[in-house]
This record gives structure tokens, C-alpha cells and sequence, in this order.
């Protein structure tokens, strides 16, 4: 018999591809895990539609359980309620920010379509907040590019979703 | 409508009911599978690295919605009885019967003939100058945005949760696009010019999008007013006229297509009709 608890504790090993610091509880797409006997359901919400690293996760998802000889894994992915940056954890913000990547803002600040509106980002290096957008889109969708206007750095920051 | 040999006055005959409704998902995945290959495009072409990436990504996200929308329609098909089956038969790819397997979403995307390509002309004209790519964007996420407002709300609870996880993707592509028109409308000369033209190209085909089809369970004729709305607050900040409403080009949500659908679906599709069946 397996216990959830024990999953949970696994799956904190298991990490985000493409950012490796975040673990996928940290990112918060993990959203039920289900014991019956030997048979261990996982639930996870793709962060967004195309996103290549979600493929990638399911598969290192099995691979930890396999290693520590579970086999009997289901993993479905659910879309309602849609994933949103919100349920990150305060934990895996402060990863993000000492990995050079700036954390998302709380989502009730900046989801809208109004233009140009321009967000207040901290540099994660010098935490200046005196910072300017260059692309909404950056080295992954999840992304935007920033530069610091103090420290004259250029940085990714995790966008609100 | 529970009669399958109901054919709409002077359309292409679409399946009333569950089947019909299954044209519907290929209609919206078609829209985000066709613009996401056109913009794709752009990978490696695009006028500054940042915005080609943006583009990209862009792309990434429309083919993510499409493989989302495809999966749901090979799953729906694989549960039809036989006179469903029939009803949709001329929808669904020849090639894939001679595989002997259940439908999956690859099948739908690579393998159907461009009439059974059910997407809006918009998407699949050529990605032209950086004018026409940014201007085509944000005419078809303004629509895909108040679409996909409504389909949140729809009972069919599988295609409200794409919708739902959606329209966050879109709603960024639209703030991203209408900026975009906005700069180069209020830009240099040479920008202004050559949004104005493509403005001339492509607004025939946007009245498409409302022009309801026999299949679309959403009541398209009602967004336009918003849908206009939107486009005339970005054009006045952009300084751009509102065109005329006038005639207006339709016929790709019966799979009537323009030339370039053909070449688009050529290069799209040539390996899988290459190497049929094949995975990697």
C-alpha cells in the first residue's frame, strides 16, 4: 500500500524542464493525487496550451515513481479551473527571484487587455524597481523580457497568468 | 433537427446534433491550427529577435488551442455509433482508414483535404509584410477573444475548459497585436503605409467571422458589435480610418477555400502523407 503523502513527497523532486530551480509542486500544476491500492492517479493542468515542457513532465513524472517502484501511474491532465501563476508557491516565487528570473505579480494586477499598460517589476538582481518592458514574449510563452534601467540587466520575468 | 439528411438551403450539408457539433470543434481548431502555422512563418524571418519570438510564441500557444480541440474531436468520434459515424463521414480523413486504428489528433491536423478544412479565409492568407501578420492578429484574437467569451459559457463542459484556458493565451496575442497596430499606424510613413495597405487586403475577410455557419453553436452574429467596438477604439488611438463595413469574402467555414490554403496545407502536411503513419 501506498500512501499520498508519499507521492507528494516524491513529486517535490520532479522539476519544471525549462526551469529547473521550480519544482512542479512549486509551480502549482499538480492538482490531485489519488491512491487506490497499487494504482496511483496524478492530476496536472498544462500551465499553458502548447507549452513542449508538459509532454517532458508526465514523462519525469513516471520516471521518479518508477525508480522507487511504482508502476501503476495514471496521469490525465485536466484544463477547469485553468492553471494561473496565483498558485505558485511563496516557496517557489523566492526560488524563482534568487535564480535571476523575476516572480510573477499577484494576477489581479496586470490580466487584462488594456494597452500599454506597463507593470512594476523588481530587478531580481539589484531589486530596483526602475525597470522597463522590451517583449511581452520571451525565451518560453510563460515569459517576459525586462531591463533594469539601474543595473542595466536584462531579465526574464514570470508573467502573470 | 434529429432527421441526418437535413441539408441547409444552398450549403454544404452539415450533421444536425452531436455530429454537427463536431464540425464545430474542427472549425475552431482549424481557425488556431491554420493561423499558428502561418505565423510560424515567421520563425527565424521575423523584423527583430524579441518579435520573432513573440510571434512564435504566439504560434505555439494557437497550436497548443488546435491540438487541444483536435484531441476532443478524435475523442468524440472514436465514442460515435455508426450513424454518427456517417454523418461526419465526409469530414474525416480518407488516408486515416486504412490505418485500421482509432482517430487521434494528428490525423485531423495532417491528414484531411482542404475542403474538409473548415477555418475562416483570415487565417490561412499569406503572413505578408510585418503590417499584414500584426493587423491579421489582432482582427482574428479580437474575434477568437469574444468568442471564446461565449464558449466559456457553453454546456459542453469539455469545450468551456478549453475555452477557459484559452482565452488567457489570447487575451496577451490581443494586447500584443493591437499595439502593434497602434505603432505602426501612428509610426513613420513608411509603417503607416504599409498597415493601410494591408488594411486594404485583408478587411473583406473579417465580416466571414460573423456570418453564422449551419454547425456554429455560438450565436457569431451577435459579437460584432463588440468586435467592432474594439477595433474602432485601437484605430482611433493608431489613427487609422474604420473601413466601411461593405461586401465581405466567406466561404472557408464550408470549406471553400482561397488558393493559399492549398500551398499552406502542402508544406504542413507533407511529411505525414510522406511517410504515412509514422511517429518520432
Amino acid at each position: 500500500m501506498v500512501s499520498d503523502a508519499e507521492i507528494w513527497k516524491l513529486l517535490e523532486d520532479v522539476k519544471d524542464p525549462e526551469v529547473p530551480v521550480l519544482s512542479i509542486l512549486d509551480l502549482g500544476i499538480v492538482r490531485a493525487v489519488t491512491t487506490e491500492g497499487e494504482q496511483i492517479k496524478i492530476t496536472i493542468t498544462p500551465t499553458y496550451s502548447g507549452c513542449p515542457a508538459m509532454d517532458v513532465i508526465s514523462m519525469d513524472i513516471r520516471l521518479k515513481l518508477i525508480e522507487k517502484g511504482y508502476r501503476n501511474v495514471a496521469i490525465q491532465q485536466q484544463l477547469s479551473p485553468a492553471w494561473t501563476t496565483d498558485w505558485m508557491t511563496t516557496e517557489g516565487k523566492a526560488k524563482l527571484k534568487a535564480f535571476g528570473i523575476a516572480p510573477p505579480n499577484p494576477k489581479q494586477q496586470v490580466c487584462a487587455d488594456d494597452l500599454f499598460s506597463e507593470e512594476a517589476i523588481e530587478c531580481p538582481r539589484c531589486h530596483s524597481y526602475h525597470t522597463e518592458l522590451i517583449s511581452q514574449f520571451a525565451s518560453t510563452a510563460c515569459k517576459a523580457m525586462y531591463r533594469c534601467l539601474d543595473c542595466k540587466e536584462a531579465f526574464d520575468y514570470f508573467k502573470c497568468h | 433537427m434529429t432527421d441526418t439528411n437535413y441539408k441547409p438551403a444552398g450549403k454544404a450539408p452539415f450533421p444536425p446534433g452531436r455530429a454537427g457539433g463536431w464540425a464545430f470543434i474542427l472549425h475552431l481548431a482549424d481557425n488556431a491550427l491554420i493561423i499558428g502555422q502561418r505565423n510560424a512563418e515567421w520563425c527565424g524571418h521575423g523584423p527583430a529577435l524579441e518579435q520573432d519570438i513573440a510571434i512564435t510564441n504566439i504560434s505555439l500557444d494557437q497550436i497548443g488551442q488546435a491540438r487541444m480541440l483536435y484531441n476532443y474531436a478524435a475523442t468524440l468520434y472514436n465514442g460515435f455509433d455508426s450513424n454518427e459515424k456517417t454523418a461526419v463521414d465526409h469530414l474525416v480523413p480518407r488516408l486515416w482508414k486504412a490505418y485500421n486504428r482509432e482517430l487521434e489528433e494528428d490525423d485531423l491536423a495532417f491528414l484531411r483535404d482542404e475542403r474538409q478544412y473548415l477555418n475562416l479565409l483570415l487565417a490561412e492568407l499569406p503572413k505578408g509584410d510585418w503590417a499584414q501578420t500584426v493587423l491579421r492578429q489582432f482582427f482574428f484574437s479580437a474575434f477568437q477573444f469574444y468568442q471564446y467569451t461565449e464558449l466559456q459559457k457553453s454546456s459542453d463542459t469539455q469545450l468551456s475548459a478549453i475555452a477557459e484556458k484559452s482565452i488567457k493565451e489570447v487575451t496577451y496575442h490581443l494586447r500584443w497585436s493591437a499595439e502593434w497596430v497602434i505603432r505602426l499606424g501612428d509610426g513613420t510613413e513608411e509603417s503607416r503605409r504599409r498597415i493601410t495597405d494591408a488594411l486594404g487586403e485583408l478587411w473583406m475577410f473579417t465580416g466571414e467571422a460573423f456570418k453564422p455557419a449551419p454547425y456554429e453553436v455560438i450565436a457569431v452574429e451577435d459579437l460584432k458589435g463588440a468586435w467592432i467596438e474594439k477595433v474602432a477604439t485601437v484605430f482611433a488611438e493608431a489613427d487609422l480610418e474604420l473601413p466601411k463595413s461593405g461586401w465581405s469574402q466567406a466561404g472557408g467555414k464550408e470549406g471553400k477555400h482561397t488558393e493559399h490554403l492549398g500551398y499552406l496545407l502542402a508544406d504542413m502536411q507533407y511529411l505525414q502523407r510522406t511517410y504515412p503513419d509514422s511517429t518520432w
